[in-house]
């Protein structure tokens, strides 16, 4: 076997050794070299610097039951997760979730974080959707918050603390392959990560004894999206192609207030403050659907109710194809301290002024509850209990699952900061004992031929155009509803599109910060990602949070209360889904709560 | 907000909103086989409200997909794509066709003083290593149970600079920063500043030391470009100011 020293530059690939490799600079990564930084050998590695991280774009707040400001307890957010999530929600997960908010609040406090304060100093909190008090009273002020920019405030805050900890970074660093060997015992381990370095072309090998996966979402499955350009879903591409499984991949949040058109999101937080939504009529038409928390009613029910009141025709402006989000009632003060990122946007892009008109909005593709399923340790499994010693994978690529078939909103930015942490301290306790895994003769081989391959694509198919045909698609007939003719037809797209995908064109032939390159090889994982969603989206033959099939309209606890797995299992080019995907199901871990009819 | 050609807003009425042909000239930097960077001209089809960024994108995805910027959000959050857009410093995200005077072309380049890597591209280390210089993380000792204890006016003095996206607009359009290439820069100084009025900080002096270097805070001239460029609104040579007075005082 060749030795790959740390440093040391092979056929033209460097190597680099680290216990551990973080793969992702967002909130879980970050959050997750906090801890594991200190404790070992630790490098992250993001194709974006960390500050460009779309954890940055989050907005309203972050949940934690500490009473500042009202009543609250644990009990009370772990119950809302989980009657949030339409009872799909591993209630054990939850609690940790729930639970390790609180410390996880002042850990970021005492990092310097700046919240907004309540009259006599401590962390103020407001209200949002599906946030309750006492198993659904009424709503309750659990999010913790600074302005309209919670998530900025917390990427800004992970960062400035991996530069006080002298984290290394590898910047704008393109993962683009786990390399995984066999443990010896029937299963695999992974030995480490390739990288393409963007500013050079060059190929990296990062050797590692644990990697961790915070790559986030991927969004850009969809058209009408609140997600980055970036969001391409690479991370769990990476793991899906691996032979990994996927979970709960048919589970996508739908944010109900994205700008109309642009789908540029408008934080809860607003309505958490007060706003309204309204329909044509000027009616407050919330209240219908949802009587006793109206507005805030959690963001699936939402963003339905605005695609009926739409398709009964009560939608607003020349084509009656929006509702509004009036916040006119507000004292502009109140929206100048507590919303002034979400006022600008709609001045900036709609150009209408949030405290005089109201604001046409749309619901947005916006989170995916589905990911890299990992127990509570974030530790990834290859199948329904079996862990992969050294992987572990946290925020919105994982699914512990905390969120199940819906995500109450506040409940990601706690996500990233709990699991990222549990993530960091998981690996640097398995490096204490674990043993250097070897590497395969040549590990970047695979990376290499992806990439030239990509570069010497001389077809006449258009990246963008397969691009835009793939995310108009999933936003018609994968989106808030869903039919077994809708998802036929996608399927039925998508499989096109990856035959076209053989033939594309790739201009820009050289080495150095090649985006054109980038961006197919992006396009690829979005193909297979879009694939997994709408196959495991067939196969549940109900409705539960997200999920929304029109020709089965109701949840079905006997058949399908248990979470998808899906696994490749085939030539992924093969014509028909079902000859490369293979579906399992895995249960449900309940501890305190029987499923509920879910009223608000 | 993805494919450019299509992210119009909804229209204003029935008929169909008119587009127009815009005129993009950038200045162009290919490191594999160029000595210097030459101007290219690009017409493409636009609607009046979408931003600079659409109208790269449809370059690059129509026509040359060689042209090279950086961007992600999309809408002003994550400080990717600052360059300078008919000589001002500003997001691509964040302009809007029509804000500008579509009766002549407009001029797209990298934005100056950090050195070119390709098109739009420039190499970004040495703008965050200045960053990382000025210490920019709470300093204190004392570890609380909870919470430490800010009020709503302490909590103000430097909401101003909390705002900071790093995106390097203030910098970059800083003509000492251009010809000096010590100077620490304006985004460094308001990253200093978040901290050094921050209530619950312990480490002022420490800053208020590496910025009295000579390298420091008194090279400004304030000449305002740096408030001007920024795209979030923060009152940069404000905040250089009371980080100068702080100096003098010896304390915030």
């Amino acid at each position: 076997m060749t030795e790959y020293a740390d440093g040391s530059v092979v056929d033209g690939v460097h190597y680099h050794q680290f216990d551990i490799v973080i793969v992702g600079a967002g909130g879980a990564g970050m959050r997750a070299a906090i801890e594991a930084g200190p404790k070992a050998n630790t490098a992250v590695i993001s194709k974006l610097y960390p500050t460009r991280s779309h954890t940055g774009a989050a907005q309203g707040g972050m949940a934690a039951a500490l009473a500042n400001v009202e009543e609250d307890n644990w009990e009370w957010h772990t119950f809302d997760t989980v009657k949030g999530g339409d009872y799909l929600v591993d209630q054990d997960a939850a609690e940790v979730l729930a639970k390790e908010a609180i410390d996880a609040i002042y850990d970021l406090e005492n990092m310097g974080l700046p919240f907004n304060r309540t009259p006599d100093g401590k962390i103020d909190q407001r209200r949002f959707g599906g946030h309750t008090r006492d198993h659904g009273k009424a709503p309750v002020r659990r999010a913790c918050y600074a302005a309209d920019r919670t998530g900025h405030m917390i990427l800004q805050t992970l960062y400035q603390n991996c530069v006080k900890f002298g984290i290394n970074f590898f910047n704008e660093y393109y993962v683009l392959d786990l390399v995984m060997v066999s443990d010896g015992f029937g299963g695999q381990k992974p030995a480490g990560v390739v990288a393409f370095e963007l500013a050079t072309g060059d190929i990296h090998v990062f050797q590692a004894k644990a990697v961790i996966f915070a790559t986030g979402g991927f969004g850009k499955i969809y058209k009408t999206t609140s997600n980055a350009h970036t969001l391409t879903g690479d991370g769990v591409g990476i793991v899906w192609r691996k032979g990994l499984p996927l979970e709960d991949m048919e589970f996508y949040q739908f944010h109900p207030t994205g700008l109309a058109g642009l789908g540029i999101l408008l934080s809860e937080a607003a309505r958490g403050e007060g706003a309204i939504l309204r329909n044509s009529e000027g009616e407050r038409f919330m209240e219908r659907y949802a009587p006793t928390i109206k507005d805030l009613a959690p963001r699936d029910i939402v963003a339905r109710c605005m695609a009926l009141e739409i398709r009964e025709g009560r939608g607003a402006g020349p084509h009656k194809d929006y509702v509004y989000l009036d916040i006119t009632h507000l004292d502009p003060a109140v929206i100048d301290a507590k919303l002034p990122d979400i006022t600008e946007f709609a001045r900036t892009y709609l150009g209408v002024e949030p405290y005089t008109e109201p604001v046409p909005v749309l619901p947005t593709a916006h989170y995916a509850m589905g990911g890299i399923p990992t127990n509570i340790q974030a530790e990834v499994l290859s199948d329904n209990t079996t862990v992969v010693p050294g992987l572990y994978a946290a925020g919105e690529c994982a699914c512990v699952s905390v969120h199940g078939s819906n995500r109450l909103g506040t409940n990601s930015l706690l996500d990233i900061n709990v699991f990222g942490k549990r993530a960091g301290n998981s690996a640097a306790e398995y490096v204490k004992t674990a043993e250097w895994v070897e590497l395969p003769e040549d590990p970047a081989a695979g990376v290499r031929t992806l990439v030239e391959n990509a570069r010497n694509s001389n077809g006449t198919e258009r990246i963008a155009i397969i691009r835009r045909e793939l995310q108009e698609s999933m936003d018609r007939n994968a989106q808030v509803f869903r039919t077994e003719e809708s998802l036929t037809e996608v399927t039925e797209v998508i499989h096109n599109l990856r035959e076209r995908y053989k033939n594309i064109l790739v201009q820009d032939k050289g080495k150095r910060f090649n985006t054109d390159l980038l961006e197919a090889i992006e396009l690829g994982f979005l193909l297979d990602l879009a694939e997994v969603v709408v196959y495991s989206a067939r196969n549940r033959k109900e409705s539960r949070g997200a999920h929304m099939r029109e020709d089965f309209p109701t949840r079905d606890d006997v058949n399908h209360m248990q979470h998808t797995m899906a696994y490749l299992s085939g030539d992924p080019m093969s014509a028909d889904a079902g000859d490369h995907i293979r579906l399992d199901w895995k249960p449900v871990v309940v501890t305190r709560y029987q499923p509920m009819e879910r009223k608000y | 907000m993805s494919t450019a050609t299509l992210d119009s807003p909804p229209a204003p009425a029935d008929d169909v909103i008119p587009t127009f042909t815009v005129t993009l000239i950038i200045r162009r930097f290919n490191p594999d086989t160029d000595d210097e960077p030459t101007w290219q001209d690009f017409d493409v089809e636009m609607y009046p409200t979408d931003r600079v960024l659409d109208a790269l994108h449809k370059i690059k995805w129509e026509q040359d997909g060689s042209l090279t910027f950086r961007r992600s959000c999309a809408h002003g959050i994550c400080g990717s794509d600052a360059m300078r857009i008919n000589g001002r410093n500003r997001l691509a995200c964040k302009t809007l066709i029509k804000d500008l005077d579509i009766t002549k072309p407009i001029y797209v380049e990298a934005i100056k003083g950090l050195p070119l890597e390709k098109d739009l591209v420039v190499d970004m280390e040495p703008f965050f290593a200045s960053f990382r210089e000025v210490q920019p993380f709470l300093i204190a000792s004392s570890k609380p149970e909870k919470e430490r204890i800010q009020s709503v006016a302490e909590r103000a003095r430097f909401d101003d600079t909390t705002k900071c996206i790093l995106c390097a607009a203030c910098t970059s359009s800083c003509p000492v920063f251009w010809t000096d290439g010590q100077y620490f820069g304006p985004a460094a100084i308001v990253n200093a500043h978040r901290f050094i009025f921050d209530s619950r900080d312990e480490g002022a002096n420490v800053r208020l030391d590496i910025l009295n270097d000579k390298e420091g805070v008194w090279r400004c001239r304030t000449t305002f470009n740096c408030s001007e460029a920024c795209p979030r609104g923060i009152q940069v040579t404000q905040a250089i100011a009371e980080v100068k007075q702080a100096i003098m005082r010896g304390k915030p």
